[in-house]
């Protein structure tokens, strides 16, 4: 009873101390019986403010706390949208120029005169195997990466979604980790052909006739010719934009947010099917396109006559290095 | 058939995250993938709102469209499902989702996802109903029991509301016109492209 009516005291006490602190606090939030909520936030006033909705979180994922991102509806219509057609196009228009080429121009023989017997190291052994460890890579990171997008259109109706799903899974394992052997075989390449491939005023020459494609005329030109050069760094640019976008792509939301994750995808894509269009023309010119030009990346040597019609200043500048001549060292004769 | 959707009455929601603690125990959600999640804007302001999100389960669905391996699908209850058999962790539904509904676990080097996991508005996967494999995968199926979703089931103040759109949205606007107010539907025009008029 004592300890009730002590309560009951206290209550009293409690209510009359804080009355005039609660007081005006009410009567500031509800002065006239208005709707207390007036200036709740709501989605299309927010919506006006910003492009999304950011809110804070209690979680530790920072990205959950993008309560709604209506950007990804956009980057829907671009992936399903655009990007099959942007692809299709550039590789299917691609394939069709080089056949077109192919049976109008046919290969580009080689000239009877530019067969002497004797060859010269165009590529040395380091040059080749980064040549082609980045081309593997590059093959089958291009053939696991239109897989994203034309997997589904192509492949899946044909094999089932099954096969389909295991296939693209180690479609995307490939992608993922073939990705690092490429970027050092990007790295390799610049260090060894950049030097080479730095643009000069022969180049123009050579660009402005048409690399001699239409006359058969041999223009003058060092290890590497103006079209060879725009090859090299279609590669070098391409890889890394590739390389860039990849990475971030490899390791998402660690330095983007979403919409940058968004735009990276979109860049990663569209260079991509770029950078593939391109070499499919390295790889026609390399292969069916020119006679004795898979050689050169082959054994590494080409014959010293079609060295000199085709690449004369860089085989006078051997010739000068080389006291001997630029022969391919012969190769040590096993002992009996 | 229903169609399906949640509404979450920000005017409501008191921000205790019961709906994410119901979820994650209803479903065995391992640590690090939340399905569902309340986020609070303009917090500590004037007139901040908490609201819980999950999968919206919307309309010609974003992340169905993109998936590279299409392992989407639509239940007669315009639920928005998926096939872990069949999904690669390509990420590509995150980006496209308008909610950040989709979760990875995190598996294997780099940034490396494994299967998506998101809300399947408690109504498991493709495998057979109740089934012990639907469950390992997907969590429980109490649509198939005959129940709503969890998150809205316990909702201490009633803010999280599911079931068919047409009886939510009903729900909803009676609160407002009651009320006098009400800070809207939020998500129902970007998942769902309408929301609720009242």
């Amino acid at each position: 009873m004592k300890t009730g009516l002590t309560l009951r005291a206290f209550v009293l006490v409690a209510a009359v101390s804080l009355a005039p602190l609660s007081a005006p606090v009410l009567a500031q939030g509800n002065p006239s019986g208005k709707n207390p909520t007036a200036d709740s936030v709501n989605e299309e006033a927010l919506f006006k403010q910003n492009s999304k909705i950011t809110g804070r979180i209690s979680i530790p994922d920072e990205k959950a706390a993008t309560l709604e991102q209506p950007q990804g509806r956009e980057w829907r219509g671009f992936h399903e949208g655009w990007m099959p057609w942007i692809g299709a196009i550039a590789i299917l228009g691609m394939v069709i120029l080089l056949a077109a080429f192919y049976f109008t121009k046919g290969r580009i023989m080689l000239e009877h005169n530019e067969h002497s017997g004797r060859k010269i190291l165009r590529f040395n052994t380091f040059e080749r195997f980064t040549h082609w460890m980045t081309a593997t890579c590059f093959i089958i990171l291009a053939l696991t990466g239109l897989n994203y997008i034309f997997g589904k259109r192509l492949l899946m109706p044909l094999i089932g979604p099954d096969a389909f799903a295991s296939l693209s899974q180690w479609s995307k394992y490939a992608h993922n980790f073939l990705a690092w052997p490429f970027i050092i075989g990007l790295c390799f390449m610049m260090a060894v052909w950049m030097a080479d491939n730095i643009p000069k005023r022969i180049d123009w020459d050579w660009l402005r006739a048409g690399g001699g494609f239409f006359d058969g005329r041999h223009l003058h030109a060092g290890r590497f010719n103006a079209g060879q050069k725009i090859v090299f760094w279609v590669v070098t640019l391409g890889g890394l934009l590739m390389s860039i976008s990849g990475i971030m792509l490899l390791f998402p939301f660690a330095a983007l947010d979403i919409n940058g994750m968004q735009i990276f995808q979109g860049v990663h894509a569209v260079i991509g099917v770029l950078f593939i269009a391109a070499m499919l023309a390295h790889i026609y010119i390399g292969s069916l396109g020119m006679e004795g030009a898979y050689d050169a990346m082959s054994s590494g040597e080409v014959d010293l006559a079609w060295a000199r019609a085709h690449h004369d200043l860089w085989v006078e500048e051997q010739q000068a290095k080389t006291a001997s001549g630029p022969q391919v060292p012969r190769r040590p004769v096993p002992a009996e | 058939m229903a169609r399906m959707k949640f509404l979450c009455d920000s005017d409501r929601c008191i921000d205790c995250n019961a709906c994410v603690t119901a979820c994650k125990n209803e479903h065995e959600v391992p640590w690090g993938i939340n399905r569902r999640r309340v986020v609070t804007i303009n917090d500590g302001q004037p007139g901040e709102r908490s609201i819980s999100m999950a999968c919206m389960h919307c309309t010609d669905a974003p992340c169905a469209a993109v998936c590279p391996v299409d392992c989407f699908y639509t239940t007669a209850d315009a639920v928005v499902l998926h096939s872990k058999d069949l999904c690669i962790g390509c990420g590509y539904c995150f980006y496209a989702c308008p909610f950040g509904a989709p979760q990875y676990p995190r598996v294997g080097n780099f940034g490396s996802r494994g299967k998506m996991d998101k809300c399947t508005y408690c109504s498991g996967g493709p495998e057979a109903d109740l089934s012990e494999a639907e469950y390992v995968k997907y969590g429980a199926n109490r649509l198939a029991e005959g129940k709503l979703p969890l998150c809205a089931e316990m909702c201490s103040t009633k803010a999280l509301l599911a079931g068919d759109s047409d009886m939510i949205a009903q729900i909803y606007k009676e609160r407002v016109i009651k009320r006098g107010y009400g800070s809207g539907a939020w998500g129902w025009k970007t998942a769902y492209r309408e929301t609720v008029s009242i």
